[in-house]
Order: structure tokens, then sequence, then C-alpha cells
């Protein structure tokens, strides 16, 4: 029987904000979402931006702290035992988040000791990691600031995986990325999936990428997941030609303008 | 253990290699802190009088010393805002303890380094003696007063966890608040009065009381050629004080910090832009 690796139920997250003359306004980034992702799979989630999907990344990345609503990371549930989830996930976001004046060997030391681990192996590793990703080790000692953004988040990829997670929570981590860059990436996670059984969250605004490398894909809307299934089953269920074309019919929302550029760069 | 050790070395090594890459805003602020604290200490020289440059030069030296160990960890966080890796470093399976105890250390080690090329550059500029000072019982004061100065820093960091606006802001007006009313450059006497009791909770106050004595300002048979630094035992009051607050302050100051650590997750305010 598949263990299940992440289990979200009934989560809700709003945030309030009071205005000048005090009138506090609600958004509800996340009503009432409930999925589940099995052990090893790689699992999309959908939506537009303002959709929710950061919110509930950073929900499972201990960051962010729901109203309501159960969260189990491998057995451990959040907020109680943050730590334990700590140890367990690796996260690459959409902005390389980095010093940008150190090098990528000081940022990715500067992580493996962070989490404990020893600098010897953590950069043995890492260069590995670069190589398969297409990337020269002697890159490695140039400041990040130096780099473009498809090697920088490139070096975010490392970074997640020089840890050696069993769970990965990528948020849009090809956006900005050329079209080379972009399939690199998505081939190494292929790899990776294959190789370490890692289980993959991995929200895209990329119907392809989602396609390529999702087992299953939510839809999230206005912070609701509004359809769940394989690639398959939502085109069924639309009656739809593509995923593009299922998204905006269970979701009635289009990609912006701003959102399909990201994709197209 | 193995692993505190190293998240603990983490940002040691975080911090020299920052410190490594922006080498030139680390000279230029170490020349204007040289500068700032001359030109206050020169005062005394001007006036000719040498128990008032004494005075100004442990007023100036210390101040560049707390309030660089200050600073350095109440901005931890809103550097780390700045450069986009504050979800990071929160997300990472270290105890916010040992996060901050780092952070400090690092704080600790580059404040005394700063301190240290501004005392050379004053003792050079002013020609002052510090033959006869208690040297080693300055060191002790310093080094207990450092703890109450990592737990104000430990308070003073909450403010950019709460507003990525603000917070920074919050910080300076904080540390400034320390600088009028702890008797850096002059007697807490001559400060309004109703000023005056807010200097009796500020660990500076006791600090410069304490290392002036110990440098022999006001003590019969100091010269300008020779110091007559008191006994250790003279500051007794000062250092139980400062142990006092240090024991009070840093525990306290986690206790806040993760208070409002806990809301800002709730209220979604660890992001980069807040």
């Amino acid at each position: 029987m598949e263990r299940t690796a992440i289990h979200v139920r009934n989560l809700r997250k709003c945030f309030r904000k009071r205005s000048r003359f005090r009138k506090v306004s609600e958004l509800w980034a996340l009503d009432d979402v409930s999925f589940s992702v099995a052990e090893g799979e790689t699992y999309g989630l959908l939506g537009p931006n303002g959709s929710g999907k950061s919110s509930l990344i950073r929900i499972l990345s201990t960051l962010l702290i729901a109203d309501t609503g159960e969260v189990e990371m491998l057995g451990h549930a959040l907020p109680a035992e943050q730590q334990q989830v700590r140890r367990i996930i690796g996260r690459v976001s959409v902005d390389a988040a980095f010093y940008k004046k150190l090098s990528a060997r000081e940022n990715l030391l500067y992580t493996a000791l962070l989490y404990g681990q020893k600098a010897r192996d953590a950069e043995i590793r890492a260069i590995e990691i670069l190589e398969e990703l297409g990337m020269e080790n002697t890159k490695f000692s140039t400041p990040l600031e130096e780099m473009s953004r498809g090697m920088q988040q490139k070096i975010s990829i490392a970074r997640a995986l020089v840890l050696n997670p069993p769970l990965l929570l990528l948020d849009e981590p090809t956006t900005g990325l050329d079209p080379k860059s972009r399939r690199d990436v998505q081939t190494f996670l292929e790899k990776l999936k294959e190789r370490e059984g890692t289980t993959i969250l991995l929200t895209t605004h990329d119907m392809a990428e989602a396609e390529r490398l999702c087992a299953r894909i939510g839809f999230l809307a206005h912070g609701k997941l509004v359809a769940e299934g394989t690639p398959g089953e939502l085109k069924l269920q639309a009656n739809a030609i593509d995923l593009d074309d299922a998204f905006i019919k269970l979701t009635g929302e289009e990609l912006s303008d701003e959102e399909l550029v990201a994709v197209e760069e | 253990m193995e692993t505190t050790m190293r998240q603990t070395w983490a940002f040691l090594f975080r911090g020299y290699h920052l410190t490594r890459r922006y080498i030139g805003w680390v000279i230029v602020f170490n020349f204007y802190a040289i500068v700032t604290s001359a030109t206050v200490a020169l005062i005394g020289v001007a006036a000719g009088n040498y128990q008032l440059t004494i005075t100004l030069v442990v007023g100036a030296l210390l101040w560049n010393y707390m309030s660089s160990l200050y600073n350095e960890i109440a901005m931890s966080i809103a550097y780390e805002r700045w450069e986009g890796t504050l979800e990071y470093t929160f997300m990472a399976p270290v105890s916010r303890l040992v996060h901050l105890l780092g952070v400090s250390l690092y704080s600790l080690i580059n404040s005394v380094i700063t301190t240290l090329i501004v005392l050379v550059a004053l003792v050079f500029l002013t020609n002052l003696t510090l033959r006869g000072a208690n040297l080693p019982g300055v060191l002790i004061i310093v080094a207990v007063s450092s703890l109450a100065f990592v737990g104000l820093g430990l308070i003073a960091a909450v403010f950019p966890v709460m507003s990525a606006e603000r917070g920074a802001e919050a910080t300076h007006i904080f540390q400034g608040s320390l600088l009028l009313v702890s008797g850096v450059y002059y007697p807490i006497e001559v400060l309004p009065r109703w000023l005056q009791p807010l200097s009796a909770i500020s660990p500076a106050t006791y600090t410069l009381a304490a290392c002036r004595k110990l440098f022999g300002v006001g003590m019969s048979g100091s010269t300008s050629e020779h110091l007559s630094g008191a006994p250790l035992s003279a500051v007794t009051h000062e250092l139980f004080v400062l142990a006092l607050m240090g024991a009070v302050l840093m525990p306290f100051g986690l206790w806040v910090f993760l208070k409002v650590e806990a809301w800002a997750k709730r209220a979604g305010k660890l992001k980069r832009t807040g």
C-alpha cells in the first residue's frame, strides 16, 4: 500500500488587512483545500497568480500557519512538528533566494552547514548535481549576481537537492528560464524521481511541463481546489482537447498575459 | 551536538564570506567609525584636558562596540529580507536559539575587531596613554555587558519581522534613544530631569560608568603620562547590574522573538515584501 507523503485536509487561510480607517478586509488565500500526494509521486498544482499556490507551499514549508485544517508531511503534523518537517523538505521558489554577492559554492556550503551536513560531502554532491543540470563547475566560484537567471535557478535546485530530501516543494522552478534550461531542469527532475523516488509537489503555469512531469494535477482558483486528476482525467472531465482548455473550462480563468510571457521566456 | 556546532559555524561562515565580498563597504564603515570617534575625542585634546579626552575616548570606543553589536543583531532580519533569504533561513531545521546565537557570535567578533581598529586609531590620533588603566577589568565589564546588548539586539530584531517597511526604522530609533540617555559623551545630569530616569534602564550607562573608573577617569593619581585605573572591586555594583540585565534580557529577547515569529507566521509577514 502506498504511503501518503503529503496529506492536506480542509485547509483554510485568510489574510486580514486593516485599512487607514480601521476597516478590516479579508482575503481567503485557501478555502477548504484537501488533497493527498503519495510517496514517490509528482503532483502538480496549477492556477493563476493569487490562486493560493504560494500560500499552500509556504504552509507546507512551515513558513505560514494555516487558520484551520490538517497538514501532515510524511506523518509529521504541522504546525506542531515544524522541526521534523524542516529536516525532510527541500524547496525551490520562483525567485532564486541567495546571497547574491556570494558564489554558488559559498551559498551551497552555507545551506549544507545550516542543515547540519558536512561541508565536504555537500560540495561533492552539489558539483554532481550541477553537472547533471548542464552547468560547468568553473562557474562554481562566480558570485551569483554575475550569473544568468537560468544558472541561478539551477543553483537553487542544487541547493534543495544537496540535502537529499525525500520531499521536494517546487514553486514555479522553471519560470523565466530559457527553453534549454527549462528542458534541462525537467529532464533532471524526471531522472531524480526514477532514481531516488523523491516525492515532488510542483506549482507551475506551464501546462506542457505539468503534463510531462506530473502523475496528477490539481487546479487551484480563488483558493479552492476546483478539479483534480491525471492529465487525461482532467481533459475528459472538461471535455477539452488539451490541458490549457481543460484549465480554462474547469476554473473559468485564463492565465494572464504576464503569466504566459513568463512561461514563454 | 555535532549538528549544532555545524549550524553555529554556518552563521560564522556566512558572515565571514559576506564581509569578504563587501570589503569595500567594511572599509568605509570602519573609516567612518574612526572619524566620528576621533572628532569627538579631539574635543578633549583641543581643551587641553586629558581627563575629558579619556572620558570622550571611552565613550566613543564603547559606544562604537555596543552599537555595532546591537545593530548587527537587530538588523540581521532586515538584511535577510533585503537579500530575499529570510524564508530559507526560517525554513532550515535550526533552532531559533542556535540561529540567533550564531548571528550574535559573529556580531560579537565583528564588533571586537572594529573596536580594536578604532582604539588603535584613537590612541594614535590623540596621543593618549593607556598605561595604568585596568584593561583586564575593562574586558570583563565589556564581556558581561555584551550579554545585555545581545538581549537588546534580539528584542530589536523583531521590529523587521513585524514590518518590512517600518522595522528597520524602529531599530534605529531604539538605538538612538540609548545613545541619548546613557551618558556616552556627557554626564547624565545634563539631561532634562524627565529623561534622566531612563538612563537607569540602559546597560550602556553602567558599562560606561564602570569603564571610565577602570580607565582612571576621576581617580586621584591619574596623570596624562600614567593613568590610575580603579580595581575591579570598585565597580562591583555596575558588574552586578550588567550581569542581572544580561541574565534577564537574553532569555527575554529570545522569548519575544519566538512570540513575534509565531505571529508573523500566522499573519504571513515572512515574505520578502512582508
